[in-house]
């Protein structure tokens, strides 16, 4: 063998492993290679303005505003005057501190957020001096800003995107601003705008050297759409003063398009607590308080029984399916006797005895045995319970309850209205009407949000149909094509069935349990409530001061406005939420409170029911008793 | 003779020539993306490292027609003379030398450095191949092959002291070329097999390694007295027991010196390329972002200057050592192969080339030539892919750096001269 062949054979196999090791590294490793996402490349963005909202008749209701954070590089800083700078930015030498201790532990030679938003004035009188200290500057950075103190739970807020949520996003940064709740979370797509890109060329101490690839992969940012709310601004905040001191909620909805009007619940908040520096304070003490929630949206979420208006939907089934008609009478023993047992017996408030009750003065005065004879028959008509039960709850879904309605808000709650599967499951032995009989005057099982009961007088004052309630109109101008919102949605109750139902309701009004809160030329058609609610504390039940419920919408002709309130603990529904109602309608109808009217605005201003909610908490000294 | 005096070009290997210059070519490419700032362009200017680095290669042109400009007897006579200049050179580090991290490698004139150790390699060459060239000398003697060794590894050892083990590995190299002129292969082979055994004994634990080792042993001795009868046993039983000897003190040499003489970053390097720790940032750190970058280059590279990473500085000694990388990321895989069989070209011409030489002394040289290019392109280019630990020795041509350019062009030059000589030569 020639000597010289082992070099040669060295060489080449030196050769053909480093070619392999190549191909490794560059064709089947480079295959996978980020060409942006590296250190190389530093992406920086260029934030577009939010977009505006305003309500239904153009009012600006959500704006921006600067704000300006005060950002430090610790590897900068030098001489600096603690004692001045910490007075000029009003906090003291320990928070100082700090959180120039924070923004070290976070990185010496990278800028970092050293105090978030500084007030206007704060800034104007710090920028004079900032040249001063080195290795701080000043960042600017867009906020929301509300010009009317009103709606927060359907604005929403704004808050950072976390770290979890930024790794599973391809758009988001940690850090960056995102819609947390409400419209702003809802069409936070719209809002946003896209965020414009610029990639960076840096180098190995984080240094930016230019731009990378002579800035062709650079994009401009777009602005965020503004949105036009189906929201009256006005009635909003005319309908949140009605309801200080109260806690419950409104819903009004123009039955025409199903465009919310007013979304109210109470108590709320100034939507500006959510902005700038106080936010964390702020978003603790409301979000917190579990006493009275004023970060819960009663209107969407807080589902009650809906008490006396759900007769309405008991009477409408009753129609429908032929088990009673316009003529039906039953007679009223102050209450209905479902059993055997002296306790099972409905007391009714009617007054009618002498005489037996008709569908008109059934609604009109509430009568509870009416409709518990109607719901008996509603559910043994076919000698089946649980089916009889399954239809008269399709009858009900039909109008959206018992389920979500599908609005265009984040918050929701589906209710309930039980099928015969449920009482199947409840009760060992045979149950019937008379079992679920609560139902018959929408306590028992049924529960519902008030949306939805403003949806139900929508479909009502439209004989039959409505169209999902919704909470935006226009996008930069342009109204809304989605058909799950312009498309009616038709009930399984003919339209004829209505006529009996709305002229009751006419007479609620006019001569019933609404009858002292009358608005002078204007027909209110309408169904007060009063739902019983009960908790238990220690293992005791016991009951609460009731519910006032009411539904109700104006004009009869041609309806405007179909509005429901609930306000909790308020009592019979005739004296809070009628007289509340009818301020509303008359607001909104006529554009001012009549002069007549004044003492009933005044006197609704006035009324407050904290003492009553105070006395709901229980006291500590009870809980360490352990007595009720 | 006459005409060889008149044209000091006349017989020169223009395809080494060649190879040289487009390798140096291609090398100042890279320095120049790899050093360059957002200042203005300036061939001739001092203080960028591109300008000097062409600066250097311009003078490469004078000093290789100095080289040629020498019969090539010049050079056999004269081999002792520079061996030992280049060895007080090296000695002289020792009080006149700067010490540039923690190193005395350098000489310092001002703006220019120089060290020593890139020029010693082509003497040392020299000084060899004068030793074996007498037509007595038999390398199978011990005696002789210690003589041999004691060439080669002093300045190695000068080298190790400075200390600079980087450069002083290189010396390894010149076993290639006592192997070609007769020393026995046992030499390499055993080195490799120490080598592996140690990188086995670091990946296993040396004990496992150790145990494995001697029932192996076993085994083939018993293998052998089975077939061999047992005479075998009887005649060769000392040499059994130091086989076991050798083996158990290696392995136990070796982790002692690995884990009481060698320092941490030592270990860590050598565990961080066996995957046995993964670091990204501290010590793999050069290693990743080397291979992060080659990687980056892909199939045809992102194109001159137009490397993201090595724009930003990424790599650290991306402009010397690992010069490689930005070959990697702007020519992406077919400018990395290409650079490879160049090396591989001028490899192959060189040891063609001393095949051809009927002088001993040519040949030898070349050799030594080769053997040093290619210890080099081996130890430089496999870390900078990845393959070997962090060693810091330059690529030839390629690495920016004077001395290295031009100990390498002395190098290849004086072998140029010889080869051209050989025609004349009988």
């Amino acid at each position: 063998m020639q000597r010289s062949f082992l070099l040669y054979l060295i060489i080449t196999i030196v050769g053909i492993v480093f070619i392999g090791r190549l191909f490794q590294l560059q064709i089947i490793r480079g295959a996978n290679y980020d060409p942006i996402h590296n250190s190389a490349v530093k992406i920086t963005y260029d934030y577009p303005e939010r977009g505006y909202i305003y309500d239904r008749n153009n009012k600006l209701i959500v704006a921006n505003q600067l704000s300006y954070d005060v950002m430090i590089q610790p590897n900068q800083i030098k001489n600096l005057d603690t004692l001045e700078f910490c007075s000029l930015l009003k906090i003291d030498k320990e928070d100082f501190l700090k959180r120039l201790q924070k923004a070290k532990n976070y990185a010496t030679y990278l800028p970092s957020v050293f105090l978030k938003q500084l007030a206007k004035d704060d800034f104007a009188f710090l920028q004079e001096k900032l040249h001063k200290y080195h290795g701080f500057f000043i960042q600017k950075r867009i906020i929301r800003k509300y010009p009317i103190n009103a709606a927060a739970n359907v604005l929403g807020y704004l808050g950072e995107v976390n770290q979890s949520l930024a790794k599973k996003s391809d758009y988001y940064q940690a850090g960056e601003l995102i819609g947390k709740d409400g419209i702003e979370k809802q069409y936070e797509h719209l809002l946003r705008g896209k965020k414009g890109k610029k990639y960076l060329q840096r180098n190995n101490l984080n240094k930016v050297t230019g731009s990378y690839k002579g800035g062709q992969l650079d994009t401009l940012p777009t602005h965020g759409k503004d949105l036009t709310l189906t929201l009256d601004i006005d009635l909003q905040v005319y309908a949140q003063k009605l309801m200080s001191g109260k806690r419950g909620g409104i819903v009004a909805i123009e039955p025409s398009s199903g465009e919310i009007l007013a979304l109210v619940t109470a108590p709320s908040y100034d939507p500006n607590l959510l902005v700038g520096r106080k936010r964390s304070k702020n978003s603790v003490l409301l979000f917190n308080d579990s006493i009275s929630r004023p970060a819960y949206d009663r209107s969407l979420l807080a589902a009650y029984p809906p008490g006396s208006p759900f007769k309405m939907m008991n009477a409408l089934i009753g129609l429908q399916e032929e088990v009673i008609n316009e003529q039906s009478k039953f007679y009223c023993h102050h209450g209905y006797r479902y059993g055997a047992k002296s306790t099972d017996f409905m007391g009714c408030h009617c007054g009618i005895f002498s005489r037996p009750v008709d569908l008109t003065s059934a609604i009109a005065r509430s009568c509870n045995s009416y409709f518990s004879n109607t719901y008996k028959r509603i559910v043994e008509h076919n000698n089946n319970p649980s089916e009889g039960v399954d239809q008269w709850h399709d009858h009900a879904a039909s109008f959206g309850f018992g389920n979500y309605l599908g609005y265009d808000l984040p918050a929701g709650s589906p209710g309930f209205i039980p099928q015969g599967k449920y009482y199947d499951n409840s009760y060992k032995y045979s149950w019937n009407g008379s079992t679920t009989i609560s139902n018959a005057i929408g306590q028992g099982e049924v529960l519902t949000t008030p949306i939805q009961l403003a949806n139900f007088t929508a479909a009502i004052a439209n004989r039959g149909f409505f169209y999902t309630p919704h909470i935006l109109k226009k996008i930069d101008q342009e109204p809304i094509k989605n058909p799950k919102y312009t498309e009616p949605h038709k009930t399984s109750i003919d339209k004829q069935y209505f006529t009996p139902v709305i002229e009751a309701m006419e007479e609620v009004f006019k001569t019933g349990t609404g009858k002292y809160n009358q608005v002078e030329g204007i027909d209110i058609c309408g169904k007060t409530g009063t739902s019983e609610n009960f908790i238990r504390r220690n293992g005791v039940k016991i009951q609460l001061p009731d519910h006032s419920i009411l539904v109700a919408f104006a004009p009869k002709e041609n309806p405007k406005i179909a509005i429901a309130i609930f306000v909790e603990n308020g009592g019979y529904g005739s004296t809070i939420a009628a007289p509340i109602t009818s301020l509303l309608i008359e607001k909104y109808l006529n554009g001012s409170i009549s002069e007549k009217d004044k003492p009933r605005e005044q006197r609704m201003l006035d009324l407050s029911l904290q003492d009553i909610y105070d006395q709901l908490i229980q006291k500590p000294q009870e809980i360490a008793s352990g007595t009720k | 003779m006459r005409q060889e005096r008149n044209n000091i070009f006349a017989g020169i290997d223009w395809i080494l020539v060649f190879l040289f210059f487009t390798l140096i070519g291609f090398g100042w490419m890279n320095i120049y993306a790899a050093s360059k700032s957002d200042e203005q362009f300036e061939l001739f200017n001092f203080s960028t490292k591109y300008g000097k680095q062409f600066i250097f290669i311009l003078l490469t042109i004078p000093l290789a027609i100095l080289i040629l400009f020498f019969n090539s007897k010049f050079y056999e006579k004269f081999a002792s003379i520079f061996y030992v200049v280049s060895l007080l050179s090296l000695i002289g580090l020792f009080i006149f030398g700067k010490e540039i991290n923690g190193a005395r490698s350098w000489y310092n004139f001002g703006v220019l450095g120089l060290q020593p150790s890139e020029f010693v390699k082509a003497f040392t060459a020299l000084a060899v191949a004068k030793l074996l060239t007498d037509r007595q000398y038999n390398l199978k003697l011990l005696k002789n092959q210690i003589k041999a060794f004691i060439i080669i590894f002093t300045p190695a050892l000068l080298i190790t002291l400075q200390p600079d083990a980087g450069s002083a590995l290189i010396y390894l190299a010149f076993f290639f070329v006592l192997n070609r002129e007769g020393l026995t292969l046992n030499y390499i082979l055993f080195g490799s097999l120490a080598i592996i055994i140690f990188i086995l004994s670091i990946l296993f634990g040396y004990l496992w390694v150790l145990c494995a080792i001697l029932i192996l042993l076993t085994i083939i001795t018993l293998y052998i007295t089975y077939k061999g009868g047992k005479g075998f046993l009887r005649f060769n039983w000392h040499y059994i027991l130091i086989a076991y000897s050798i083996v158990t003190l290696f392995i136990f040499g070796t982790n002692f010196t690995y884990n009481n003489i060698f320092k941490q970053h030592h270990r860590d390097r050598f565990e961080v390329l066996l995957g046995l720790k993964t670091d990204n940032k501290n010590i793999g750190y050069n290693s990743y972002q080397s291979e992060l970058t080659i990687s980056s280059g892909g199939l045809s590279g992102k194109g001159f200057l137009n490397g993201d990473i090595t724009k930003g500085n990424f790599v650290p000694e991306q402009h010397t050592d690992y010069i490689f990388s930005t070959v990697g990321e702007e020519w992406g895989f077919i400018g990395s192969i290409l650079v490879i069989i160049l090396f591989m070209l001028m490899l192959y011409r060189i040891i063609y080339l001393s095949e051809t030489h009927s002088n001993k002394f040519g040949r030898i040289y070349g050799y030594g030539v080769a053997s040093i290019l290619l210890f080099h392109v081996i130890v430089n280019i496999g870390m900078v892919i990845g393959l070997l630990p962090t060693v810091g020795i330059p690529l030839p041509f390629f690495s920016y750096g004077g001395s290295s350019l031009w100990g390498f062009t002395i190098l290849l030059f004086i072998f140029i001269r010889l080869d051209a000589h050989k025609k004349y030569d009988w």
